[in-house]
């Protein structure tokens, strides 16, 4: 299994970082943060046709460019560095990931090209997000595919042009698909803490859904997985940019005749935090190389997402606590990540629980063992 | 050379030459003289200039076929890699060989009564006379200095300089009259630290270690082999089970005397290895309280795993760029074993007051939880780790100093 970086995947890193360095500047997460949909059309077809970035992961035989969890990872690393704000990871790694996973070959040849592509923008709508186990208990589906049911959070779920959904048949799990258009259908925009990021409340009565395939329980533990991997590398990315900011700040800025980062307890603090980013980056690659070498039901996932979410709330912490009462304004940039850091940290369920789940694999391997 | 071409080389080697019947020296010697022993050294000092991954592949072999290799405990490779790096021509060929023979063995001799942390303030004098380096002052917690038959010494050799300029480095023979060695008694009962009396003890002019003055730059190289020995763990390269033959005899007998002041060594690490088993053993695994705790710990030992395994797999790839792995490795290791101990307390519960061969794990346990607060000390605080990361690493500006000057003007502690 691979243990570090290729050579062309660190220049791919390159690339991408040049592209949302230029695209995804502070103004621009600014600017897009206070509008309703969140995002650029722009830079989105731009990361869509020029890069093709939402069909990385994505099978070749249905558009996408075949590459694994790594290099989505890798992307996902420094749309966390730059803050980006876009539907990437409820269209590309969420309904993409779905899709690909849960899809009948029907529905991915006629659907998957398009999110690959970038030309649809999909979310996918879960009625639970913090545990695979509890999906399904708010959204049913009948016989003929009329679903009922609320999901309170869908990521850019007001933007969408397509909503993968997954809903409790009569037996087992499905995947639906809906139009925001659809009979049936409510969207509410929901406040978020996270500004960056655009959520929505659904409400489906009796809409009628068309069927895209079945959704076992292992396969939907494996799909969290694969995104759970996709999220913890973009945490690193916001950590480790929190980090470096943080420090420069504390050179430039003097109290009682020095810079505020000679203070030992602020090194201190520095140190410990530069520990824990580079603990939650190992375990995160790692996890990523586990599951392109095929690895399923392995620790690396929960552990990569519990360690990476402590890491970037002990970092946001920091980084507001470091810079004093200008840390805690609307005008400075640092509330922003905070935010997404709080957002991102229960998301797909709350470190205790990725921590459980963790436990859990090992009893049962060592069960088996 | 190829991964085949070295194990063929290796192999034809070892059918040549290794007998169980030869004595542990004789063998060594003979690995020593083809290069085998230290395979990461230059050709010019008993190695073959191999890389880490070359060097992998001889290891491996060994494994396989539990060929005895080179001693190399503790103290004895601080002392190696320290002279490779700064040693004369001379001092390489005196010292090399009979520290991978194992005929020698070595102590570090840095820490004072009234400097630890502040090696750089150190204040043993080093006088020199005609013909020799006189030595006088105290060194203290001197791990395995009773068994060692040479030092490695930081001393005083100018008191007008400032600190950092007036310390020399030294080999010192241990087995002299002017040195003293008194075993000190640590908290977990074990006595493998001592103190070292240094009275007119007598250094040749040859054993000074890069120039007179230049002792700081050659202990920091020390200081960082040592760093990095804590974040990989005490590895043993020779055979697990002994086998007949002589030279596993003899290499028990070293191992017998070599490793016990290490017996507790894994235990100050916190015993991770342990705890899974002792949970579901004792039922403490049904406890949610438990399991959140014991997933903190296997995320730690499992990330400070794979970075170590990452940054070596850097290395060998030849890949540039600095990567913080020593100190934060260190300081890794400090977390790792309190969280280690604190889950180890919590599944024993009201057991842990207990201790010796009757008490959880042969004793383990008891001798874990006092034994880990050695691992945030050792080798350089956590605190000083934490300092050398904040301002090597992140770059963090300095603290103002108050120890500049010459050193005979530094406020110190009186002795
Ligand atoms: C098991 C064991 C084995 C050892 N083996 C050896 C050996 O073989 N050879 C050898 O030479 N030494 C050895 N040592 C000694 C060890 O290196 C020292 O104990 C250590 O460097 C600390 O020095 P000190 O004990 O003088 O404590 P001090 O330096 O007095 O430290 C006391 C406290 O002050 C803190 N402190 C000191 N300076 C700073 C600073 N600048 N910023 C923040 N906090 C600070 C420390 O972190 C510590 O908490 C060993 C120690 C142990 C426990």
């Amino acid at each position: 299994m691979q243990a570090v970086l290729s050579e062309d995947q660190m220049q791919f890193k390159q690339v991408i970082a040049r592209f949302f360095d230029t695209h995804s500047t502070m103004p621009a997460v600014r600017r897009l943060s206070e509008t309703e949909t969140g995002f650029d059309p722009v830079v989105w077809s731009e990361l869509s046709e020029t890069l093709g970035l939402p069909g990385t992961h994505l099978p070749e035989e249905y558009g996408g460019h075949g590459f694994g969890p790594t290099e989505l990872g890798i992307i996902l690393e420094e749309m966390g560095r730059t803050l980006y704000c876009g539907p990437f990871f409820s269209s590309a790694v969420m309904a993409g990931y779905a899709l690909a996973c849960f899809g009948d070959e029907a529905a991915k040849i006629e659907k998957l090209p398009q999110i690959a592509a970038g030309t649809t923008r999909a979310t996918l709508v879960l009625d639970d997000l913090n545990h695979p186990s509890k999906v399904g208990r708010l959204i049913k589906a009948n016989q003929a595919g009329v679903l009922t049911g609320t999901a309170p959070i869908v990521l850019d779920g007001g933007s969408a042009q397509a909503f993968l959904i997954v809903a409790r048949e009569p037996a087992g799990l499905g995947l639906f698909e809906l139009s925001p258009t659809s009979p049936g259908v409510e969207i509410t925009l929901q406040e978020s803490i996270d500004m960056t990021r655009k959520i929505a409340r659904l409400t489906l009565q009796s809409a009628p859904g068309l069927r895209l395939g079945s959704v076992t329980e292992q396969g939907l533990y494996q799909f969290w997985d694969l995104i759970s991997v996709a999220l913890a590398h973009e945490m690193i990315g916001g950590a480790a940019r929190l980090l470096n900011d943080t420090v420069e700040y504390t050179k430039g800025r003097y109290q009682f005749g020095r810079p505020i980062g000679s203070f030992q307890a602020l090194k201190h603090r520095c140190a410990d935090l530069l520990m824990s980013l580079e603990f939650a980056k190992a375990a995160t690659h790692h996890a990523g190389f586990c599951l392109a070498a095929g690895e399923e039901t392995t620790i690396y996932p929960s552990m990569a997402k519990a360690m990476a979410a402590d890491c970037f709330m002990d970092m946001a912490r920091a980084a507001i606590q470091l810079r004093g009462g200008i840390g805690f304004t609307w005008e400075d940039d640092t509330h922003l990540w905070f935010k997404r850091a709080k957002c991102d940290e229960v998301l797909l369920g709350a470190p205790y629980q990725q921590r459980a789940r963790m436990m859990d694999i090992l009893q049962e391997a060592q069960d088996v063992a | 050379m190829s991964r085949d071409e070295i194990k063929a080389e290796l192999e034809q080697f070892l059918e040549a030459e290794f007998s169980p019947d030869l004595s542990l020296i004789e063998w060594r010697q003979r690995l020593v003289s083809a290069g085998w022993a230290a395979p990461l050294w230059p050709e010019a000092y008993f190695g073959r200039g191999f890389s880490q991954a070359q060097a992998a592949v001889v290891t491996q072999v060994f494994a396989e076929r539990r060929i005895v290799g080179a001693a190399q405990v503790g103290p004895r490779r601080l002392a190696a890699e320290t002279i490779l790096a700064h040693g004369t021509h001379e001092q390489k060929l005196r010292y090399l060989p009979k520290i991978l023979t194992g005929e020698h063995a070595w102590c570090q001799l840095f820490s004072e009564p009234g400097s630890g942390s502040d090696l750089a303030g150190a204040s043993t004098r080093a006088d020199r006379e005609a013909d020799h380096w006189r030595i006088n002052g105290q060194k203290v917690w001197n791990t395995s200095a009773h068994h060692a038959d040479f030092g490695i010494l930081v001393a005083r050799s100018n008191w007008d300089l400032p600190k950092h300029q007036g310390l020399s480095y030294f080999l010192i023979d241990m087995r002299q009259p002017g040195v003293e060695v008194r075993p000190l008694k640590q908290m977990n009962g074990h006595a493998s630290f001592n103190e070292v009396f240094l009275t007119d003890a007598q250094v040749a002019l040859d054993d000074l270690v890069g120039g007179e003055g230049e002792g700081w730059a050659v202990a920091t190289t020390t200081l960082s082999i040592e760093r990095q020995g804590f974040a990989r763990g005490r590895g043993q390269s020779t055979p697990a089970e002994p086998s007949a033959g002589r030279v596993y005899r003899e290499l028990a007998q070293e191992l017998e005397i070599d490793n016990e002041p290490y017996t507790w060594y894994p235990q100050r690490e916190g015993r991770p290895d342990l705890v899974l088993q002792r949970a579901r053993e004792t039922g403490a695994i049904e406890s949610d309280a438990v399991r959140q705790e014991m997933a903190k710990l296997f995320c730690l030992s499992e990330a400070a795993r794979i970075s170590a395994n990452q940054v070596s797999a850097h290395q060998k790839s030849g890949a540039q760029g600095v990567l913080p792995a020593g100190s934060i490795g260190k300081l890794g290791a400090s977390v790792i074993a309190r969280q280690a101990a604190h889950v180890h307390t919590m599944i024993s519960g009201a057991s842990a007051m207990l201790s010796g061969p009757r008490s959880a794990a042969d004793g383990m346990i008891a001798e874990t939880l006092v034994s880990v607060p050695a691992i945030s000390i050792a080798g350089g605080t956590d605190e000083i780790q934490r300092n050398i990361i904040a301002e090597r690493v992140l770059g963090m500006p300095k603290e103002q100093r108050m120890d500049t000057g010459p050193f005979r003007d530094i406020p110190r502690n009186s002795q």
